[in-house]
C-alpha cells in the first residue's frame, strides 16, 4: 500500500498553511533552511480514506484470534475501558491528598488483597509497570533480604525453558546466571538442580506452569531442595491464568512472585501497553516492598511511606494506576468462580487443540497441557519450516502463533488459544493448521512463499537483515 | 553432512582454530556445522585488536536470521587481527566458514591448551552425537 507521501499531489494546497505574522523572517541564517522537504498535499477525503484503509488492515483479538503462546492474547472486556473511563478515575490528579483519593487507594489494596488471595502471598506491590519490572523489583527484594542477612550469595539459577527477561532481571541486579536443563518430559531435571545448588545460590526463578505450558511436577521437590539451602523460590507469575482459583504459588513453596495484570487480568497489551506487573511476597518479605504501600485503617486508606527496610520506589506515583482498575473491574464481575472457571476454559481449549493438531505436527513433549502447547517442525516434508507455516496461518486469517520460543525447543510452535475462543473458532482454526500440513506434503510451495493475501507479501528477511533500509525517502 | 577439514582443531561449541606451524598463532572462526545451524548470518560483532582473551571467553558475536549466537575464545591469548571484511559481508561466515570467513588470529598463550581441542575425527563424533 502506498504511503501518504505517494499520493500524487492535488496540488490545491488542501490545507492551507496561514501566512507568517512575524515580520522578521529573513534574519534566518540561510544555512538553516531546508529546500528539500516532501510535504503530503492531499485532499481532506483522501488523507481519511487514506488512514482509514490502513486502520482497516489491523488485526486484533477485536477482530479475530489470536493464539500467541506465552503472550495471553485473552480479550479485554469493554467493561474494564468503561470503568477505567470513569472521570473520578481518569481525571484524579496523583498529587491528590489520601483523605481526598479514598475510592482510588479502596480499589488499590482490594486488588492487592485479592491478589494475595488468589496467590497465598501475604502481600502485593502494584508499583511495577511490567513483567520484567516486576521481576527487577522481586530480585531487588530477594538481594536485599541477603544483604540484611548478612550473606553474599552471587547466583540466581534459571532453567532453560525461562522467559529471557529471567536473566536479564537477575543480571541487571548483578547476579550470575546458573542454568539448569529441563529433562524430556519437560520438567526441570532435578538432579541438576541438586547438583547446582550451593550455599553461593540466593534463588530460584521458575514459571510455573512452564513456558511449554507444563506444570512441574517436581515444584515441591524443588522448593524443599531450595529451602534446605537457604535459598528463595520465586515465580515468575506469567502463566498465572492457568492455575488461578485452582492452586496458589504460596502452596507450591514460592516465596515471592510477579503476576502480569496485563495477561492473566485482561489489560490491554501489545502495542506498547502500558501494563502492570504486582509482586507479592511471604510474610518475612513484605518489609522490603517498594513504597508507598497503601494501608486500611479502620475505615481509611494511607499510603505508607516509613518503611526502613524497602527497596525504595520503583515507580513514580503508585505504579500505572488505570491498568490497575482494569484488573480490578475483571476481576470483581468473574468473581471467585469465574476466576477458577477462566483458567479451566483456558485449560480444556489448549488441551482441545493439542488433541487435534499433535498428531500432525510433532509434539516434542506429549502430555496434558495447562493453557498452552509446543509444537515443532521435526518432521515437517520438503525442507518447510515453522517460519513457513507461521507465514501461512496468515493467509487463512489468522494471527500466527508464537513460533522459535521457548528456545530450547527447536523450531517451536506455541499456541495458546485462551479463554476467549468459542469451539467453532477453535476448530476453524485447527481446520486450518490441519490444511496446512497437508499443503506442506501436497503443494510445498504454496507454503513455502506464503503469505499470498497480505497487503506485504514474504519478506526477505536475510536482505532486511543485512541491507535494513531505515530511513523512507522518496 | 557438513564439511570438517583434517588440518584444524575444534571446540565442542563448534568454533575451529588452524595454528601455524610453531603454534604460536592459531587462526579462528566457526564451523561449517555451526554456519549451518545458525542460517543466514547478518552480523558479526568482532574482537578489538590487542585485546586478551581466556579460553572459553567470549571472543565475537554472530547474528544470524534465527539467533544470536557468541563465540568463544578455543585457547587463550590476545586478539593480533580481526577480520574486517565481516563487518561489511557477514555472510562470508556463510559462504566460506573455512576460508574468507575467518574471524580473527590470535597468539597463543599456552602452548597445552590446543592440545585439549578435539580432532576432526573427535569433532565429527561431536556433531553426530547432535550436541
Amino acid at each position: 500500500m502506498a504511503t501518504i507521501f505517494d499520493i500524487p499531489s492535488s496540488n490545491t494546497s488542501a490545507f492551507p498553511v496561514p501566512k507568517y505574522d512575524i515580520p522578521d523572517m529573513d534574519a534566518l541564517p540561510a544555512e538553516l533552511l531546508s529546500t528539500d522537504e516532501v510535504l503530503p498535499d492531499v485532499a481532506e477525503i483522501e488523507a481519511v480514506r487514506h488512514y482509514t484503509n490502513l486502520s482497516r488492515m489491523n488485526y486484533s483479538v477485536d477482530t479475530q484470534m489470536y493464539p500467541l503462546g506465552s503472550c495471553t492474547m485473552k480479550y479485554n472486556p469493554k467493561l474494564n475501558e468503561r470503568v477505567a473511563s470513569l472521570d473520578g478515575f481518569a481525571n484524579l490528579h496523583p498529587l491528590t491528598q489520601p483523605a481526598n483519593a479514598q475510592g482510588a487507594l479502596a480499589l488499590m489494596w482490594e486488588l492487592a488483597s485479592s491478589l494475595a488471595e488468589i496467590t497465598g502471598m501475604k502481600e502485593f506491590t502494584l508499583a511495577p509497570a511490567a513483567g520484567a519490572h516486576g521481576e527487577l523489583t522481586g530480585v531487588m527484594i530477594i538481594k536485599k533480604y541477603f544483604e540484611e542477612k548478612g550473606e553474599k550469595r552471587r547466583v540466581i539459577l534459571i532453567p532453560d525453558s525461562a522467559h529471557g527477561t529471567n536473566p536479564a532481571s537477575v543480571a541487571m541486579c548483578g547476579f550470575e546466571v546458573r542454568e539448569i536443563p529441563s529433562r524430556s518430559d519437560g520438567d526441570v531435571d532435578i538432579n541438576a538442580l541438586a547438583s547446582a545448588l550451593d550455599e553461593n545460590v540466593a534463588a530460584m526463578m521458575l514459571t510455573n506452569p512452564n513456558t511449554l505450558g507444563l506444570f512441574d511436577r517436581g515444584v515441591l521437590d524443588i522448593s524443599k531442595l531450595l529451602h534446605s539451602k537457604g535459598a528463595l523460590f520465586y515465580a515468575d507469575g506469567a502463566n498465572l491464568n492457568a492455575v488461578m482459583g485452582m492452586a496458589k504459588m504460596r502452596d507450591m513453596g514460592f516465596d515471592l512472585m510477579h503476576i502480569n495484570l496485563h495477561k492473566t487480568f485482561s489489560t490491554p497489551h501489545g502495542g506498547g501497553g502500558p501494563g502492570s506487573g504486582p509482586v507479592g511476597v511471604r510474610d518475612d518479605l513484605v518489609k522490603y516492598l517498594p513504597v508507598p504501600v497503601v494501608m486500611k485503617d479502620g475505615e481509611k486508606y494511607r499510603l505508607e511511606y516509613d518503611r526502613p527496610s524497602s527497596i525504595g520506589r520503583v515507580h513514580s506515583f503508585y505504579g500505572n494506576f488505570l491498568v490497575c482498575v482494569r484488573a480490578y473491574a475483571y476481576l470483581k464481575r468473574l468473581g471467585a468462580t469465574g476466576i477458577r472457571t477462566t483458567a479451566e476454559t483456558a485449560v480444556l481449549n489448549a488441551n482441545y487443540l493439542r488433541a487435534r493438531l499433535k498428531n500432525a505436527y510433532n509434539c516434542p513433549v506429549d502430555r496434558i497441557c495447562m493453557h498452552e502447547f509446543v509444537l515443532n517442525d521435526k518432521g515437517l516434508p520438503n525442507g518447510l519450516t515453522t517460519n513457513d507455516v507461521a507465514k501461512r496461518i496468515l493467509d487463512y486469517g489468522f494471527h500466527a502463533p508464537t513460533v522459535y520460543f521457548p528456545l530450547h525447543v527447536p523450531g517451536a510452535i506455541m499456541i495458546e488459544p485462551t479463554e476467549t475462543e468459542s469451539k467453532q473458532t477453535l476448530d476453524a482454526f485447527a481446520d486450518a493448521m490441519l490444511a496446512i500440513r497437508t499443503e506442506c506434503s501436497e503443494n510445498p510451495g504454496m507454503v513455502h512463499d506464503a503469505p499470498h493475501t497480505l497487503p506485504v507479501k514474504k519478506v526477505d528477511a536475510v536482505l532486511a537483515a543485512r541491507k535494513p533500509v531505515l530511513i523512507w525517502k522518496k | 553432512m557438513s564439511s570438517i577439514p583434517e588440518n584444524l582443531k575444534y571446540t565442542r561449541e563448534h568454533e575451529w582454530a588452524l595454528f601455524d606451524e610453531e603454534g604460536l598463532t592459531c587462526t579462528c572462526g566457526i564451523t561449517d556445522h555451526a554456519q549451518e545451524m545458525l542460517t543466514d548470518i547478518v552480523f558479526v560483532e568482532l574482537p578489538e585488536k590487542g585485546i586478551e582473551v581466556k579460553k572459553g571467553e567470549r571472543l565475537a558475536v554472530v547474528e544470524s536470521v534465527k539467533a544470536v549466537s557468541d563465540v568463544y575464545a578455543p585457547v587463550s591469548g590476545e586478539v593480533i587481527e580481526v577480520n574486517s571484511r565481516l563487518e561489511d559481508s557477514p555472510e562470508l561466515l556463510n559462504s566460506d566458514p573455512y576460508g574468507d570467513g575467518w574471524i580473527c588470529k590470535l597468539s597463543v598463550k599456552n602452548a597445552s591448551e590446543a592440545d585439549e581441542l578435539m580432532d576432526a575425527r573427535a569433532y565429527e563424533a561431536h556433531v553426530a552425537a547432535g550436541d
